[in-house]
């Protein structure tokens, strides 16, 4: 891999190893499941990076790529009988184009505006699903079974593949933040991020960029929706469009360190096992002690080290050498 | 046929409502000048950079660089046509180190990072900055700030750079070092607007002033002349005052 470290690639390997070896050992399907969600959740915390990390737009919207590329992949295959791999594609590109829809007008909007428009648009789609007969409206979508199979995207005996196939995505994710982080348009992020005017006089068209970066995201970020669509095999506006998945996908960003590669993945790492455990063991009643937990880490982060746990790790091993 | 100005100012007119903060200005530059814009506080400079450099749209007006209307670009077209500028309020990138800062501007027109790496070193040698290539943006004084800022504008590779106060704030010693600066970066073949407070630097780099008072060019001339002017002196001192020798 052009650009990597010596030292990169082997940490590299071995955490992959790691990974890859992982669920062979600890067989229980609750452990498989919480990494499962982890992955799926760093794919998304990779996704919300680039334009929010990098690019500068904190969007609270997330969950709507996520909803859009579960339901056109869901209702593909239910209607038409589309293959869910190929729905995962044209679920990232319509999730693509609504994004284009949204950050077109969107354009000019800084800081805590774009933010607010961002639930506003999250909370719209969320409501137009939650009416749209055509999609099941509030009862939402179950997937019928297929054979099961890689080319089915279904596995009914086991949540291995599930497993390998979010990590794979998770790798893809890192990959492309990486190159873009390289790229000039990571430099164009940056300083978009920084100020627009400052963007603007090194003759960096801010609107387009922009709109590349929400882009790019929302392709990541359905690919996760379609995963689990896939995984779940049953969908509705209320478990794959609500506030709390967006507020829950900047929380891991933040937490891991924003514009960051590894941030987000360390994010993800920390809370869903939090939010899970929580979950299983106080059930209902538990509901919000995560939140509890994130706020807390969240403030001794931002207090302590505003560059997230990765910025706490990287200070130490530059300092070590 | 005169060979056209590399900035041809024509008419701008810029209104926030009923306040005229610029009203008909007209004026040039000609390649290879050092041209100032003062005036007092609130006499529409930042406004008429802004005007020029795609910040605002005029409401009348032309502007023309190199004979092309610039007017209404928005302002990364008009970056890419070749004019940088600086802000009066310096901004540089506060997270990214001074090299990262000055390889963004070099990335224009070159997609290569290490071109632009390149590229970024040679314009910090040019202006001094270079040992200080790993900074943080943050970490820098305000006088290395601004010096930043115009490295920045540089690597772009303008033919005309706009300095809005770039001297205001400095010491002694950093006026100089930025008079020094300004004045190698005409020699290389940029043309400069600055829009400057500091007359004992607009007497020494111009060579001609724009006078602005109230939205309204009052006058233009050679350095020397322009403060002797008794219209000049009652627009920054009063109806009070008389020009010395009178």
């Amino acid at each position: 891999m052009k650009g990597f470290s010596s030292k990169q690639i082997v940490i590299g390997s071995l955490v992959l190893a790691v990974a890859i070896v992982l669920p062979l050992i600890f067989t229980s399907t609750f452990f498989q499941h919480v990494m499962i969600l982890v992955f799926m959740f760093g794919v998304m915390g990779v996704a919300w990076n680039i334009m929010g990390g990098y690019a500068g737009m904190f969007s609270f919207g997330q969950v709507a790529f996520f909803g859009i590329g579960a339901y056109t992949s869901s209702f593909l295959l239910m209607t038409y009988g589309v293959n869910p791999w190929v729905g995962l594609v044209i679920g990232g590109l319509v999730a693509a184009l609504v994004a284009a829809a949204l950050g077109y007008p969107c354009s000019n909007l800084r800081g805590h505006y774009f933010a607010i428009a961002s639930i506003a648009f999250g909370e719209i789609v969320r409501t137009h699903f939650n009416n749209w007969k055509l999609v099941g409206a509030a009862e939402g979508l179950s997937l019928p079974m297929l054979d099961g199979g890689m080319k089915d995207f279904m596995f009914h005996s086991s949540k291995l593949p599930y497993y390998y196939i979010v990590l794979a995505f998770l790798l893809l994710a890192l990959l492309v933040c990486r190159m873009v982080s390289r790229s000039k348009m990571g430099y164009y992020f940056r300083a978009i991020k920084e100020s627009h005017d400052v963007a603007q006089v090194l003759g960096i068209n801010v609107a387009r960029y922009r709109l590349v970066a929400i882009m790019v995201s929302a392709f990541l970020t359905a690919m996760a929706g379609t995963f689990y669509a896939q995984y779940i095999l049953y969908i509705d506006p209320d478990s794959v469009m609500i506030l709390p998945v967006s507020v829950q996908i900047v929380l891991i960003a933040m937490l891991g360190g924003a514009g960051t590669v590894m941030g987000p993945l360390i994010g993800a790492a920390i809370l869903m096992p939090i939010s899970e455990v929580t979950r299983v063991y106080l059930g209902y009643k538990g509901t919000g002690i995560d939140m509890l937990v994130y706020g807390f880490l969240i403030t001794l982060i931002s207090v302590y080290q505003p560059k997230g746990v990765w910025g706490l790790v990287s200070n130490r091993a530059k300092r070590v050498g | 046929m005169k060979k056209a100005a590399c900035l041809d100012v024509q008419g701008v007119t810029k209104l926030f409502g009923g306040l005229r903060a610029n009203d008909d200005v007209h004026f040039r530059v000609e390649e290879g000048e050092i041209v100032s814009i003062i005036g007092p506080n609130g006499a529409g400079k930042s406004t008429l950079f802004n005007c020029i450099t795609g910040f605002y749209k005029p409401n009348s007006g032309k502007v023309l660089f190199f004979g092309k209307d610039i007017t209404r670009l928005r302002a990364d077209k008009v970056c890419r046509m070749g004019i940088a500028r600086t802000f009066q309020v310096v901004q540089v990138i506060g997270d990214m180190t001074v090299l990262e800062n000055v390889m963004t501007g070099a990335l224009l027109g070159c997609v290569k990072i290490a071109r632009a790496r390149d590229k970024a070193e040679e314009v910090l040698a040019f202006t001094g900055l270079l040992e200080k290539k790993d900074r943080l943006g943050t970490e820098l004084t305000i006088a290395e700030k601004k010096r930043l800022e115009v490295s920045m504008a540089l690597a772009t590779q303008p033919r005309l750079l706009m300095l809005d106060e770039s001297m205001a704030g400095l010491t002694v010693v950093e006026l100089r070092e930025m008079m020094e600066l300004i004045k190698a970066v005409r020699k290389s073949g940029v043309t400069l607007v600055v829009v400057e407070h500091v007359m004992e630097a607009v007497m020494e780099i111009s060579d001609r002033v724009v006078v602005l008072n109230s939205g309204r060019k009052i006058m233009e001339g050679p350095p020397r002349e322009v403060v002797s002017n008794p219209e000049v002196i009652r627009a920054y001192l009063g109806d009070g005052y008389r020009a010395v020798g009178r």
